[in-house]
């Protein structure tokens, strides 16, 4: 007998209007799976940069794609993966910003990412032609 | 997310509720640099409404804080509840900003 596992999806515009339905889809989700206030904020705060990141650097701007998001409650945890269809992306190609600099000399580049780093236990991502950019965020209740 | 301004002598008070991200920080960016060009230096951004803060919001604060800074100013914090205090930590930028338990406080320290 299959065991099919519960794997919610809804694709949402690309739009930075999406951030709160978004924001509130990955909110239940992490809820049901255990996780306490902080812990929802913390996963909130995680696919609000995915998303961000997405739309203004994937797409290039809002209102030119979609972002489809998936979660799926683990035993100990959650997974949340983002679709989108934009350009490739390469976080490794991406450092994490330098905060132990003059305020003068802070720049912006990598702040979301480095969130997102911070946040997460693991992350994932992929690219081919056909789905686009695949992005896997795994955060566990004992982190 | 609604904005509203209060002015003191030394600075002027920001209170946000509501979300600051992608789709908001630039309302908030937009009070930031009206009371810099006013010719205050000085702003307190009274986070005691605010829902949430992303990275964009992040740099909001410290790119006024730059403007400020410039002009012998500073921006300040108030009133920072747990999910700040969490965000600010994550990212690291506490070092950049002060801190304060009250607007008295926040306002006496101009």
């Amino acid at each position: 007998m299959f065991k099919t596992r519960l794997m919610p999806t809804r694709k949402f515009p690309g739009r930075f209007e999406s951030l709160v339905p978004i924001s509130n889809f990955v909110a239940q989700a992490a809820e049901q799976a255990g996780f306490d206030d902080r812990g929802i904020y913390a996963v909130r705060l995680a696919v609000d940069e995915a998303c961000s990141n997405i739309i203004e650097h994937g797409y290039g701007g809002e209102d030119r794609g979609s972002i489809k998001c998936t979660y799926e409650v683990l035993a100990d945890g959650i997974k949340i993966t983002l679709q989108d269809q934009g350009i490739a992306f390469d976080p490794a190609a991406i450092p994490d910003p330098d905060f132990n600099v003059a305020l003068e000399d802070l720049a912006p580049r990598g702040a979301g990412l480095f969130l997102i780093r911070q946040i997460m236990d693991e992350i994932q991502f992929a690219f081919d032609s056909q789905r686009g950019n695949t992005l896997v965020m795994v955060k566990y209740l004992s982190s | 997310m609604e904005i509203s301004k209060t002015e003191y002598k030394r600075c002027d008070l920001i209170k946000v509720s509501g979300r600051v991200d992608s789709n908001t920080a630039p309302e908030v960016e937009k009070a930031f640099n009206q009371v810099i060009e006013s010719g205050k230096s000085g702003i307190v951004f009274d986070m005691e409404d605010v829902e949430f803060l992303s990275s964009r919001g992040i740099w909001v604060l410290l790119e006024a804080q730059k403007l400020c800074r410039r002009e012998n100013g500073k921006l300040v914090l108030v009133n920072v509840n747990d999910n700040m205090h969490q965000t600010l930590d994550l990212a690291g930028v506490k070092h950049f900003v002060e801190i304060h338990d009250d607007i008295t406080e926040a306002v006496g320290s101009f």
